[in-house]
């Protein structure tokens, strides 16, 4: 062997460590995430089904709808926005399989648990700051909505009573009736159900992500996620009472409901687990699968 | 150098890889020679440590790949063309591969440089041609200036002169010290690149050796022939034993008897010859070796 290959070549960067490690996988999946467009897509998709339904969704109420819980309604978007937010999550993983850049992931990285911790770091970390961002616009684009409704219908009923009694309606009243059957964030369960409208987005996508590492394939994995947060509820929904309200408040999609509701979660729901008991249910789901992902990831060939 | 022991894999009933053991060496090409489907591939990746062996095992640089500090730096793979995102660019593909192993950016475009894509390192990979994607595989090989690399049919899909590159490439980074271990299933290809070669046919080993004695040990020796009495020339041939191939060019091909004896019998017949050339028939030493364990052969 001759000497320019014994001495270290000049291009290495220094390292903390003494072998390639979490840190090293984790700035190339970073890479790896913003270079291909489908990621900016796919959260583009997410941004208008969250932000856009619940501009839509408080926009076509009536003004004098009674609306039972208008966080719900504003966040109404997470329905769309999850299985947008999965299809992303399972492209994490089901890409490498479907391009062939495993081999070369796993040959810079051969510790395979390694990859997909990096993985679940950086997307989980994405996820979770780009729904809380979109959560938080919808809630706030959805309230100025339902506000602005409400105010409208409150005094045209007002100027119209007014009218009726042949009495003038003082300016202050139009700031009392903005604020009716609308939620602002200091309410009880309010600023809860926001945040977790968007922890609900986060783990979704990791389980997607985690279906993605077992099936391998973008349109089997995608297959699958769509099945458990649609289909399931519906399969369900058709059982008879007895059994379908023991089972629906472990489906992922009921804990969501549960996670983006206040106080008042729909009757047709059944009996459901309180929100941050429903969230870790559905964190120890993604930790199975997960876990059953990275071992099959080990387990198998590249 | 990588030492591969008692290797094997087995995919459902098929033995893929059997009991294959044999080194490859610094300072030199090896080739890794077998028909389509003999486990040349399968065999890489297990020493990539992609695919996990049934039984045996293999080290490179003295070490199972999964134990290797900084692979990248230590072992440069070419195990497909065109194992790249079709969304992403070459740039940003190099450089996931360069980020995980602590390799510096610059180093990226200096190997896109020396593949020549350079000027497409922005460019969506999904619309480079397959000789490209070769440019791009071995670009990613030689990223972390590895000592030791494995490239899985380099040549395919290169047009002359991307051929003639990847053969002059090879050898130089042999020259400097390096394990180079190439695989193909065009004989021709590995006679012009290859110093020594190990041979595969149904995942056994045929023969590890030298390129220069795997033809030597061939029987079938063949001579070129030019002559005016084709006609007189070939029933002698055949009376003394051996056998006459007409070629296009007019010429004729004798196997089965060695140059001198077809001096010998073309004057004992007086019989004029143009041309008389002993042909290297590496093709026909590789089809003789591997005939028993061609897995899928046409008209059978």
């Amino acid at each position: 062997m001759t000497a320019v290959l014994e001495s270290p070549a000049t291009f290495v960067v220094d390292q903390p460590s003494d072998r390639v490690g979490l840190r090293g996988a984790m700035a190339a999946e970073w890479t790896k995430l913003w270079s291909v467009r489908s990621t900016m897509w796919t959260l583009a998709a997410t941004a208008v089904a969250v932000v856009g339904l619940a501009a839509l969704s408080t926009g076509t109420r009536s003004a004098s709808d009674i609306v039972d819980d208008p966080t719900r309604l504003s966040l109404i978007g997470i329905f769309l926005g999850q299985l947008i937010f999965g299809v992303l999550g399972v492209l994490v993983m089901s890409a490498e399989y479907g391009t062939g850049t495993i081999r070369a992931t796993l040959a810079a990285v051969p510790r395979r648990p390694v990859v997909l911790a990096a993985k679940i770091i950086v997307f989980g970390a994405v996820a979770l700051v780009v729904s809380e961002v979109f959560t938080f616009v919808a809630f706030g684009v959805g309230q100025a909505i339902l506000s602005a409704r409400h105010a409208v219908g409150a005094q045209t009923a007002i100027a119209q009573h007014a009218h009726a009694l042949g009495v003038k309606v003082p300016p202050s009243i139009k700031g009392l009736v903005s604020s009716s059957g609308t939620a602002s964030l200091g309410q009880p369960g309010v600023l809860r159900a926001v945040v977790g409208a968007g922890l609900y987005l986060v783990v979704l996508g990791l389980l997607a992500l985690g279906l993605a590492t077992i099936i391998r394939h973008t349109a089997g994995a995608i297959s699958a996620f769509v099945g458990v947060v649609l289909v399931l509820p519906l399969i369900v929904q058709a059982l008879p009472a007895s059994i379908s309200n023991a089972v629906a408040r472990y489906l992922p999609a009921n804990i969501g409901i549960v996670m983006f509701s206040t106080n008042h979660v729909p009757d047709d729901l059944g009996p459901t687990f309180s929100p941050w008991t429903g969230f870790a249910l559905l964190v120890l789901y993604t930790v199975i699968v997960l876990g059953v992902g990275c071992w099959v990831l080990v387990r198998r060939d590249a | 150098m990588i030492e591969a022991r008692g290797l094997s894999k087995r995919f459902g009933d098929v033995l893929a890889v059997d009991d294959l053991s044999f080194d490859v060496r610094p300072g030199t090409v090896t080739g890794f020679l077998g028909p389509n489907g003999s486990g040349k591939s399968t065999t890489m990746r297990m020493i990539m440590g992609l695919d996990a062996p049934v039984a045996g095992s293999v080290k490179v640089l003295g070490r199972r790949y999964h134990d290797l500090p900084w692979p990248l730096r230590e072992v440069g793979g070419l195990l497909e063309a065109k194992a790249i995102h079709p969304g992403r660019s070459a740039r940003a593909h190099l450089l996931a591969l360069a980020r995980s192993n602590g390799i510096a950016r610059t180093r990226v475009d200096e190997v896109l440089e020396l593949v020549g894509l350079s000027a497409v390192a922005g460019k969506r990979a999904g619309k480079f041609s397959l000789g490209m994607g070769q440019r791009l595989g071995i670009a990613a090989a030689l990223l972390g200036d590895p000592a030791v690399l494995l490239f899985d049919e380099p040549v395919n899909g290169l047009d002359p002169e991307g051929i003639r590159w990847v053969r002059t490439l090879c050898k130089s980074l042999a020259t400097e010290g390096r394990t180079v271990f190439v695989s193909s299933h065009l004989m021709a290809e590995m006679a012009l690149m290859a110093d020594h070669l190990v041979v595969i046919g149904k995942g056994k080993l045929i023969a590890e050796t030298s390129v220069a004695d795997f033809v030597a040990r061939s029987s079938k020796q063949a001579v070129k022939v030019r002559t005016l009495s084709p006609r007189e020339f070939s029933d002698a041939v055949t009376n003394a034993g051996g056998t006459v191939i007409a070629d296009p060019d007019g010429s004729v091909t004798v196997t089965g008897l060695s140059a001198p004896q077809v001096g010998d019998l073309a004057l004992s017949i007086g019989v004029s010859l143009h041309e008389l050339t002993p042909v290297a028939s590496l093709e026909d030493a590789f089809m003789e070796l591997t005939e028993q364990s061609v897995e899928f052969r046409a008209g059978r």
